[in-house]
């Protein structure tokens, strides 16, 4: 049980990595998303529930085959400069999580962006503030405060799908769990060590994101 | 098309019996997770410290290991615990539990954790007033859970629960990493044998796709009827 903590930490440190890294590019995906859905364009608008609720409605592991198995197979892709990028189980990976957390994202933020009340926006435009100050000042922080508890949960889950890297051949902290329970058939010891230390960062995340809830409240 | 013709020539059938096994392992899934939060539930919203301690740890450590690790732990571990039992019983021979079993169970306490949570947040939130007044009236104790607490329960843990389906639904898929034949796995070993992934791969989130879309117009009309008012 001690002999594999060494080994399990250091994939830990891939599994922080991946879920950091698709959380950044899911933010920015989702917001971007969350504005074309709000966008008064139906085609736009549309395009964008299309694609939340495609991501949202499939299985994280079959976004990862078809853009780690799948895309391999253009034979076009394969010509152009993103062929370095998505030859590497790596990336393909980070594509596939940050789309999909991107979707859930995007929903978060849409409902943050709705709920806001008008009566904030008509302050703002009568107080002659020009709209792209409005959004930046008033919609957007309101809207990062009200996201935040969902956007928590969406966190932890990614932290938990992270876990699919290791069905594209990366060693994270599940694919390292897998390796050693295979070579040693101690399941259940693993498991403990493994499962703990999945714990440990969901108990930080949470943590982080109560703290910081509490300090948006107090401004 | 031609590689999802039905019979020798192409994937449909063996897709189709697929489709069924998503959608049977799913149910079994959720069934048993029901099961499960009607054995955690009570110990959850009970007065007792070691209840609340142990129906506390399940949903916690459920819902916050990924769940292939699970999947993991009852496909390595499995027939171990099993074998370990039945030794117990002086039963020493090799057992091997079917993907079916360990799968539906797997997915099954993880869908248990989820929906704990939502029956207990469904009967905290019901007035308190309720209780009291069920009390009050003289109802005995069985009468006043099943006429006066679950149906209001089930008007707010359905909308939580179509989640929860849609969750399980979705973690059926990592199963196929235990080698039980069901949407993705058949996938994958279509994709395999004619070399084109990206045809299966698709078709199968389309296949997905169906049974999210078809279970929330379900689950909807369902919703509806158990919203109505009293």
């Amino acid at each position: 049980m001690i002999d594999s903590l060494p080994k399990l930490l250091s994939a830990t440190l891939t599994t922080l990595k991946l879920l950091s890294l698709s959380l950044v590019f899911g933010l920015i995906i989702g917001l971007i998303f969350a504005i074309m859905r709000l966008s008064k364009n139906k085609f736009v608008s549309n395009f964008s529930y299309g694609f939340s609720y495609v991501f949202r409605g499939t299985p994280l592991l079959v976004q990862i085959f078809i853009i780690y198995f799948g895309l391999g197979q253009i034979e076009y892709l394969r010509t152009t400069f993103l062929w370095v990028i998505l030859k590497e189980p790596y990336w393909c990976a980070i594509i596939a999580f940050s789309l999909n957390t991107g979707a859930y994202t995007s929903e978060i933020l849409r409902s943050a962006f709705q709920t806001i009340k008008p009566g904030y926006i008509e302050a703002g435009k009568s107080l002659g503030i020009s709209s792209k100050i409005i959004f930046y000042k008033i919609q957007v922080p309101i809207a990062i405060r009200q996201s935040l508890p969902a956007y928590g949960n969406e966190i932890i889950l990614m932290l938990k799908g992270t876990s699919l890297a290791s069905t594209v051949t990366l060693m994270d902290l599940t694919g390292v769990a897998k390796y050693i329970i295979s070579t040693t058939f101690k399941p259940v010891e693993v498991f403990i060590v493994a499962g703990g230390i999945y714990l440990f960062l969901t108990f930080l995340i949470h943590n982080f994101i109560k703290f910081s809830e509490k300090k948006m409240r107090t401004n | 098309m031609e590689l999802l013709y039905f019979g020798s020539k192409g994937w449909g059938d063996e897709l189709f019996t697929a489709f069924l096994m998503t959608i049977a392992v799913s149910i079994t899934a959720m069934f048993i997770g029901i099961l499960f939060s009607i054995i955690f539930t009570p110990l959850k919203l009970s007065n007792n410290k070691l209840f609340n301690f142990i129906a506390n740890s399940y949903t916690t450590v459920i819902r916050g290991v990924p769940e292939l690790l699970v999947i993991y732990l009852f496909f390595f571990g499995g027939s171990g615990a099993v074998m370990f039992v039945a030794s117990i019983f002086g039963y020493n021979e090799y057992i091997e539990i079917n993907a079916f079993i360990t799968g539906s169970f797997a997915i099954g306490i993880i869908s248990g954790a989820y929906s704990t949570e939502v029956f207990r947040g469904a009967i905290q939130s019901i007035d308190q007033g309720q209780f009291e007044a069920s009390k009050a009236l003289g109802f005995k104790k069985y009468i006043y859970f099943f006429k006066v607490i679950i149906p209001q329960m089930l008007r707010l843990a359905i909308p939580n629960l179509s989640n929860v389906w849609q969750i399980t639904l979705k973690d059926t898929s990592l199963i196929s990493v235990t080698g039980l034949v069901e949407i993705m796995r058949q996938s994958y070993i279509a994709a395999g044998s004619t070399r084109d992934p990206l045809f299966f791969y698709s078709f199968a989130a389309l296949l997905y796709l169906i049974l999210t879309f078809l279970s929330m117009k379900i689950l909807n009309k369902l919703e509806k009827n158990y919203s109505r008012g009293f």
